[in-house]
């Protein structure tokens, strides 16, 4: 173990810079990511909620913790609660099954939280429109911030998102004031 | 045994792949004690409109059969009754068709948690929504036991469900699951589909076998349609399985081990997982290759950069991953936490016919691959790897050694030419009558089973997908007994059984 991390120690680590380029997002508020980046400066904890997906969107939302994207440089980091949460990530299309989960789930996230709907079922239920065990789109049944599409949104994708809500530097002072 | 229990049925002509027979409540039975005696596997238990079929596998000969058997009065005899597997099966299907195993030993609803907005969604009449009385799980009586419920939003980013722990301090005395938080509908969202539309809902069945679930698909589409795809789609098909393979294993052993705090391997495994969907991104388009294996053929087509990505990570894995295999091997610590823990028992994991890396880590010699070879498999046979111990360290092994195996397969597969040619058959025909196809898999997790019925109008008139979660949920409960609440995330993630997969 002591050989490799000497050796981690002098190769060059893989983490990749990442601009805030061109993705696919779709804001309900324009006003969202000055308020986050205002109320949270550059730390946002976020709880990730699956309410129904295939386990695509989860697979990459994991490879957001590789050395590749490694998202907490950027104070961005998975929770254990929602209690603890700033941010649901939600993914699926909600199943009947999960709508009670994700409703209280929401209820057990203090304000001011946000939610983003992430992967097309997220955003439109996907494939999975017009069945009977699906509820639909994230903002069916609990009030979504921003939508990231794709089948599943790649790391990128999904960074980007996230990056664009804190992008905005919080003017100075700010932090203090109230929403 | 499926000779004396089959051999004077005639098998119906419309079904293609393997042999298909209708047996009266006889043959039922007599499949039930072969079942019990372990003379067959289960492979799958579904329902239809008027029916419910079974797909068997005999160890002895490496044959498959289904057998069917018509439901009277909306009743049909039980295979619980004699076979434990079985019994998440039959409550599904009396969540979904309404169909009533006489004397099923578990009544409780399994799918159905009462909401959605009707009943018995496939049968021809949907009776309206009512609620359900309150799911009673099993007791557990001793002294000073307690409950610990979890679920179904867990604490990390993984599918829901719910697991009803009753502990006796640290010690673990039941684990009962409750599924079907994920339940989508997908079964009756494959009615009546046209066979293109039906692959993309096929594919996200489970996400992390997408490429699994597009070849089974395929294949059982394929087996009805008697068509073939060409030459160089079969090997692009198996590459992109083998890649599939190769990246959840990598995820995987890297995950058990963050389970036992030892998260170093979790980042190195981590770098090696993305650089294989990095691979797969150049070579086919798509991380997860999702949509990339149609009916037919394959979407895609492998250009030789495609082919020197996959090359170029198959020579990074083999620099690589030989320390990391030491580092796990070598590390006390964490041996200390993966050996002895979570043991499939060897009889157990034979009842269940426990598919994948969890049957192999307890003695069940099966591999889809090698026991039902399907082309290229057939030309280009893979090893298979099984261990006796049963525990979570044999579950790792053996996916470490199915990892090396797929990457020689994958550069031995890429060292010629692949067949040259089109890889997608011009037009697949119509049939003439209802068809219908099964057909087997092995996914990373284990074997996926699919059966389609293909109407003339080219659309699904049924298509189950037997995810192998349905045979490993079951074992998860049996070898968590007795181990400490602590160890249960690492012998979870030693398994990773699908929601998603098993809730359809």
């Amino acid at each position: 173990m002591r050989r490799r991390l000497f050796k981690n120690l002098i190769t060059a680590p893989c983490t990749e810079p990442v601009s805030e380029g061109t993705v696919d997002l779709e804001a309900a508020g324009t006003t969202l990511r000055g308020v986050i980046a205002r109320r949270l400066g550059r730390s946002l904890a976020i709880r990730e909620v699956d309410a129904g997906s295939c386990n695509g969107c989860e697979l990459e939302i994991h490879a957001l913790g590789n050395a590749f994207y490694d998202v907490e440089r950027f104070g961005i980091r998975f929770v254990a609660s929602p209690r603890h949460a700033d941010l649901l990530l939600v993914t699926g299309p909600v199943t009947c099954n999960m709508r009670e989960a994700l409703e209280r789930t929401y209820a057990a996230t203090p304000a001011p939280k946000w939610v983003v709907a992430a992967g097309d079922c997220g955003a439109g239920c996907g494939v999975f429109a017009d069945s009977y065990a699906c509820v639909g789109a994230v903002s069916k049944v609990i009030p979504v911030d921003l939508v990231i599409r794709g089948c599943p949104p790649t790391p990128t994708d999904l960074l980007r998102g996230l990056l664009w809500l804190l992008s905005r530097a919080a003017p100075a002072g700010v932090n203090t004031t109230p929403l | 045994m499926l000779k004396a229990l089959f051999g004077h049925l005639t098998p119906t002509a419309s079904h293609r792949g393997w042999p298909r027979v209708v047996g009266d409540a006889d043959t039922w039975r007599g499949i039930g004690e072969a079942l019990r005696e372990g003379k067959l596997d289960l492979l799958g238990l579904w329902g239809d409109a008027a029916a419910v079929h079974c797909a068997l596998y005999e160890p002895s000969t490496r044959q498959i059969a289904s057998a069917s058997i018509d439901v009277q009065d909306g009743k049909a005899p039980s295979l619980a009754v004699f076979h434990a597997p079985a019994s998440r099966l039959e409550r599904t299907i009396h969540d979904l068709y309404g169909i009533d195993f006489r004397a099923l030993p578990d009544p409780r609803p399994w799918l159905d948690h009462g909401c959605w907005p009707i009943h018995q969604p496939l049968a021809d009449q949907p009776r309206p929504q009512a609620p359900l009385p309150p799911y009673r799980f099993l007791e557990a009586d001793g002294p000073s036991l307690h409950q610990i419920p979890v679920g179904p939003v867990h604490a990390g980013i993984i599918e829901p469900g719910h697991f009803r722990f009753t502990a006796s301090g640290e010690t673990i005395v039941r684990l009962e699951e409750r599924l079907g938080y994920t339940h989508k509908g997908i079964e009756k969202l494959l009615r009546g589909k046209s066979i293109d539309e039906a692959g993309r809902i096929a594919a996200r069945t489970s996400g992390d076998s997408t490429v699994a679930y597009s070849l089974v698909f395929a294949l059982a589409v394929e087996a009805a349609l008697e068509c073939r795809p060409p030459p160089r789609a079969v090997w692009l098909r198996a590459v992109m399985a083998e890649l599939e393979r190769i990246a959840n294993h990598l995820g995987d052993i890297g995950a058990i081990c963050n389970d036992a705090s030892f998260s170093m391997m979790h980042a190195e495994c981590a770098i090696l997982r993305e650089e294989v969907l990095r691979a797969c991104t150049v070579a086919f388009g798509h991380r997860l290759m999702m949509d990339r294996i149609v009916p037919g053929g394959v979407a895609a087509d492998l250009e030789p950069a495609g082919r020197d990505a996959i090359l170029s990570f198959t020579r990074k894995l083999r620099r690589q991953f030989p320390e990391l295999i030491e580092l796990y091997d070598h590390t006390a610590s964490l041996q200390d936490r993966t050996v002895g823990a979570g043991v499939v028992l060897a009889s157990l994991a034979a009842e269940f016919a426990a598919p994948g890396y969890v049957g192999r880590a307890s003695g069940r010699s099966f591999d889809a691959r090698i026991c039902r070879p399907y082309p290229p498999y057939d030309l280009a046979p893979i090893e298979i790897v099984v261990r006796p111990e049963g525990d979570v360290d044999a579950r790792v092994w053996v996916r470490i050694r199915e990892i090396q195996h797929s990457v020689g397969w994958l550069e031995a597969a890429l060292a010629s030419p692949l067949p040259p040619g089109p890889v997608h058959l011009p037009v697949i025909a119509a049939p003439r009558a209802a068809i219908e196809g099964s057909a087997l898999v092995e996914g990373f997790r284990g074997d996926i089973l699919a059966y389609v019925r293909i109407g003339p109008d080219r659309r699904l008139e049924r298509c189950h997908l037997r995810d192998p979660s349905w045979f490993l949920w079951p074992l998860l409960e049996a070898a968590i007994e007795g181990n400490i609440v602590a160890d249960f995330p690492l012998c979870n993630k030693s398994f990773n059984c699908s929601y998603s997969g098993h809730d359809l």
